[in-house]
């Protein structure tokens, strides 16, 4: 029993973070109707950032978190303006490889620039309660904690203030919502940048937990995001959440009962699955089509 | 569609140029190295490039190899296979087709040995790596025989299996270990395999033998199972890069008792990675730096002037290995594959930085002993020796 | 000055397509060509590095072709093509290296390679079916998941080497057998587009429902141009196996279904011509760029980018090369292109 809780505290961890980058993808599907598959890259730009950060500059948990996130945010809005904007016009799948394009751009200039994978070192003290015999460790319980908030505070921009009614405006019709007066725009680097600062949290919440960053590490954390996104309904915030806790329950539970390769295996079949029985994703809507 | 066409055709008459420009060098000895320059073990393959760079100078100074009353110095082609199986694999197709070495040191890892020595070994060319104890490296996959051109400069791991498993139960009397070993590593799996067998045919118990994927960061499942197991210590054959993430995971989830690992530990990043929570364990490798006599310690001088750093057992296995290379060549006395490859399966007795080596009957492995050493201080020291 | 390069130009111009429309050119060039590369191989009068070179540009031309007929052709975005080749790769490197008796592999190395390209083909045809319900991205997951799970199979399956992956294999492709089957995947995808059946495809990428309604059996359009494009990429799969020696399934990870889709949306989609160019331009140009050590990686996804923002259609964009469109396609186009000059966003 105490075996199945310690499992549960480990999904919930990683569920958190795949949640959080989901959210990322999510939010600039719903705008521009396109899957930034450089998001991934965005994760471990701010897994870098906080690397940088902590061991260049010094600097304590808070203002690391703050400022690698608001690092992350203006390098998505940077790529927004220069790779994703002219390609507005463009057919859909033109933006996916440009956004492809920019992916690989990211992980090997990093790699150019730093070959060797680095150590973070730890920025809080590290506390293990036992009870009975579950080990809660406090690195985990504040990564769970950290990424509940954040999803609570998306959720209240999204639904409760202005620019988030302008968000979900421009997902409704974008071609309509520039008549009302809505600096479209302004609203989509604004999206990017929330996305890219979720994800630049992730990637720093991801450093603290496994404190070694290489540049390679977003591309498969990135995909397995980008499913549960999908899975959860792509377009829908709520839905990317419950797709990045669901992966990350699989993913843990597989491991905790079968021989860890099948991990891969399992999760993605049941994904697969799922999509199979709900082509629209958990939350998502059918789209009528129109002849 | 004219434009592109012409533009096409310019690309294609500018490579085939680019390429067809080698011209036939025979005044120099042609030797490749494929190392893990990029990748998940950088700190391996740039040791083995110094030590490379270093052995390749040390022979230019004095003219070069000496072949037949006339000296020709070595000119080095260090390639990078990105740590990729299939990069080694191509690495070595280049440096056999483009660059026509004699001969190719590297790669370390044994999964990326594995493809590279394939490839030479259906093109006829010496293949020698300075760090993989990997038996499968210089076997054919099929049937087990020794293949021809394929070399190693260090101990196998049959050997260095026997003697973890020997040390946990004489020297350090423990009776329960637990295993985590990379399954898709060919090294990892091999190693964890034999230390399992010798450990439980000598009255030992193996209580949870748990596996992961090469760059798998998340091992919380693994050791939640190995603490229910409750082991006396925890083996961890893995490579430097991944052994911080696995201890500190481990420790996080509260296990308290020891672990040991084997020669992939040997890399200084370990220590650098891992802080003080590898105070105190022991892994197996193929030399002491700090117990040095001799050879040993005007190399680990010279590689200390040049580069500043102590070298590791990749560094001073590669140096080694080109050492026998020379060997091979002045025996032989013609820059010719078969010849120096001849010569250096028939090397008698050659003293090399890690100890003294000869290359068994009709197999390109040599006999050679181990070290334990202990992370006591922040540094690696001796502990023991382990002989054949 | 201009005047005389203008009637150069035009003369030649008259020649080839006087040579062009000749009956036996195809039959006379292609003949040519894989005699060519009979001579070379045998001979060696072509650098070993090369023949190498060569032999990956027609892998990556019957990839690129095999994936453009999914994407471009009928519209679909499928990431998962990685896959295909990974299943095509392994049953044929079993077959030579523990079905085949030792020293006939050499003979039987086209029935290797076959038999990838139909183990392919069945996978393909099981990816096939999700598609009936799911569109656009939805898809797109699919074949993701697919390929991802194919990788996995093959790393959990011990027997064929799991991860570690699988050795052994002779080195039987040569510049010959390359030319052979890349000659016959052009051949086979450029007919069947431009075939009536063909247009049932490029119809499901203009307008499915109204296809549908017009008669178009488009799940079974859907199924044989999945299995038609997984064969193919099998048959590239097993080349590849054969010539490096070595096979793992990291090797066939996202990353390959990237640099294949790099090569299509390169060359520009809808075109075999423009397949060609892609593959030929991708893998040639990371060559050259080799010296540059990581940095190659580094440009080349910049001027992707770059191409993407200034050329969103790829190279050919859809437009095909007269060399390889059926005649009455070109008087068609001539027709067209002089009506509307200009509008071109006719796909979405």
């Amino acid at each position: 029993m105490a075996y199945l809780f310690q499992q549960a505290l480990n999904a919930l961890q990683l569920g958190s973070i795949y949640a959080l980058i989901a959210l990322g993808y999510t939010m600039v599907y719903g705008i521009l109707t396109m899957i930034n598959f450089a998001h991934g890259d965005l994760f471990m730009i701010g897994a870098f950032f906080c690397f940088l950060l902590a061991v260049y500059l010094k600097m304590t948990f808070v203002t690391t978190m703050l400022l690698s996130m608001l690092g992350v945010a203006c390098l998505g809005v940077v790529i927004e303006r220069l790779a994703y904007k002219p390609l507005r016009k463009a057919p859909r799948v033109s933006a996916i490889i440009t956004a492809l394009g920019v992916g690989l751009f990211l992980e090997n200039f990093t790699l150019a620039l730093s070959p060797y994978p680095k150590h973070i070192p730890s920025l809080l003290e590290n506390f293990i309660w036992t009870v009975g015999s579950l080990s809660i460790s406090s690195m985990q319980v504040l990564v769970i904690v950290l990424s509940l908030i954040l999803m609570l505070v998306l959720d209240f921009i999204v639904q409760r203030t202005m620019a988030g009614m302008a968000m979900r405006a421009i997902s409704w019709d974008k071609t309509i919502v520039p008549l009302m007066g809505v600096p479209v725009n302004a609203i989509i680097s604004l999206t990017f940048a929330i996305g890219a600062g979720l994800g630049g949290a992730a990637g720093m919440m991801y450093g603290l937990a496994y404190p070694v960053v290489d540049p390679y590490m977003g591309i498969m954390i990135g995909w397995k995001a980008f499913i549960s996104a999908v899975v959860g309904g792509i377009g829908n915030i709520r839905g990317a959440m419950i797709g990045g806790f669901i992966l990350g329950t699989v993913e843990i539970m597989v491991a905790a009962f079968l021989p860890s390769t099948y991990r891969d295996f399992v999760a993605f079949t049941l994904l697969l699955v799922l999509l199979i029985l709900r082509p629209y994703g958990i939350l998502g809507k059918p789209q009528p089509q129109k002849v | 569609m004219n434009k592109s066409a012409i533009f096409i055709a310019l690309l294609v008459v500018l490579s085939l140029l680019i390429f067809s420009c080698n011209k036939e060098d025979s005044s120099s000895v042609k030797i490749g190295v494929i190392a893990e320059l990029t990748g998940d073990i950088p700190a391996v393959g740039a040791s083995c490039k110094n030590a490379a760079e270093l052995a390749v100078k040390e022979i230019n100074d004095t003219g070069g190899i000496q072949l037949n009353g006339k000296k020709y110095p070595i000119r080095l082609f260090i390639e990078d296979n990105a740590g990729k199986a299939d990069q080694s694999a191509s690495c070595a197709q280049k440096l056999i087709t483009q660059q026509r070495v004699t001969a190719i040191v590297g790669p370390n890892a044994s999964r990326y040995v594995l493809p590279a020595a394939e490839i030479a070994e259906s093109s006829k060319v010496i293949l020698i790596s300075p760090w993989s104890t990997a038996p499968k490296a210089t076997l054919d996959s099929k049937t087990n025989a020794p293949k021809k051109y394929i070399f190693r400069a260090c101990l196998i791991d049959p050997f260095q299996g026997r003697i973890l498993a020997k040390f946990v139960l004489d020297n350090l009397k423990l009776k329960k270990t637990a295993v985590l070993y990379d399954v898709a590593s060919e090294y990892n799996k091999g190693i964890a395999e034999i230390f399992k067998e010798v450990f439980e045919q000598n009255g030992g118990k193996v209580v949870a033998f748990e596996t992961y994927t090469t760059n798998d960061k998340d091992f919380s499942s693994q050791f939640t199972k190995i603490k229910k197991a409750e082991p006396e210590i925890i083996f961890l054959p893995n490579y430097y890069s991944e052994v911080p993430l696995q201890i500190q995971q481990a420790k996080r989830l509260g296990i308290t008792v020891p672990f040991i690992g084997s020669d992939s530990w040997g890399s200084e990043e370990l220590l650098t990675l891992c802080g003080k929570d590898c105070e105190g364990y022991y892994f197996s490798t193929h030399y002491a730096a700090d117990s040095a006599s001799g050879v040993t310690k005007k190399f680990i001088a010279s590689y200390k002037a040049q580069y500043n750093a102590m070298p590791d057992d990749v560094a001073a296995l590669t140096y080694d290995a080109f050492g026998l290379l020379r060997q091979a060549f002045q025996d032989a006395g013609r820059n010719d594959r078969q010849a120096v490859r001849d010569a250096l399966a028939r090397i008698p007795q050659y003293e090399g930085v890690t100890g003294n080596m000869q290359f068994r009957e009709g197999s390109g492995d040599p006999v050679k002993s181990a070290v334990i050493l202990k992370i006591k201080d922040g540094r690696f020291t001796w502990f023991a020796n382990a002989q054949p | 000055m201009i005047s005389s390069v203008k009637i150069i130009y035009r003369a030649w111009l008259t020649c080839w397509h006087m040579l062009t429309n000749c009956k036996y050119f195809w039959p006379a060039v292609l003949s040519v060509g894989f005699a060519f590369c009979l001579a070379a191989s045998v001979f060696e009068f072509l650098d070993l590095y090369l023949q190498l070179i060569l032999i990956y540009v027609g892998i990556n031309i019957i990839l690129a072709v095999s994936l453009n007929l999914i994407n471009g052709y009928m519209g679909e975005f499928s990431i998962g093509h990685a896959g295909f080749m990974a299943v095509g790769a392994y049953v044929a490197s079993l077959l030579t290296v523990y079905v085949l008796p030792p020293g006939t592999s050499s003979v039987f190395f086209p029935l290797a390679i076959l038999a990838g390209g139909v183990g392919a083909a069945l996978i393909g045809f099981l990816v096939a079916i999700p598609s009936f319900k799911t569109r656009g991205d939805y898809l797109a997951i699919v074949t993701l998941a697919f390929g991802m799970i194919v990788k996995s199979v093959l790393e959990n399956i011990d027997a064929i080497g799991g991860p570690r992956g699988l050795l052994g294999m002779e080195k039987l492709t040569t510049l010959p057998w390359v030319f052979f089957w890349t000659a016959l995947s052009v051949w086979v995808i450029r007919n069947l587009v431009y075939s009536n059946f063909g247009r049932g495809i490029l119809s499901i990428r203009e307008d499915e429902t109204a296809s549908d309604l017009m008669s178009v059996n488009t799940r079974q359009v859907k199924m044989i141009a999945f299995v038609v494009s997984s064969f193919f990429a099998g048959i590239a799969g097993g080349l590849f196996a054969h010539a490096l020696q070595f096979i793992n399934p990291r090797m066939f990870d996202i990353l390959k279904s990237t640099d294949i889709l790099i090569m299509v949306y390169l060359g520009g989609i809808a075109s075999i011509s423009g397949s060609i160019i892609g593959a030929v331009i991708y893998t040639i140009l990371l060559e050259i760029m080799r010296p540059l050590g990581v940095w190659r990686m580094v440009f080349m996804p910049l001027l992707l980018v770059l191409l993407m923002i200034y050329r969103p259609r790829g190279i050919m964009g859809l437009r095909e090369a007269r060399l390889f469109m059926p005649l009455r396609d070109v008087v068609t186009e001539k027709f067209w292109r002089r009506e509307d000059k200009g509008a071109d966003d006719a796909t979405p």
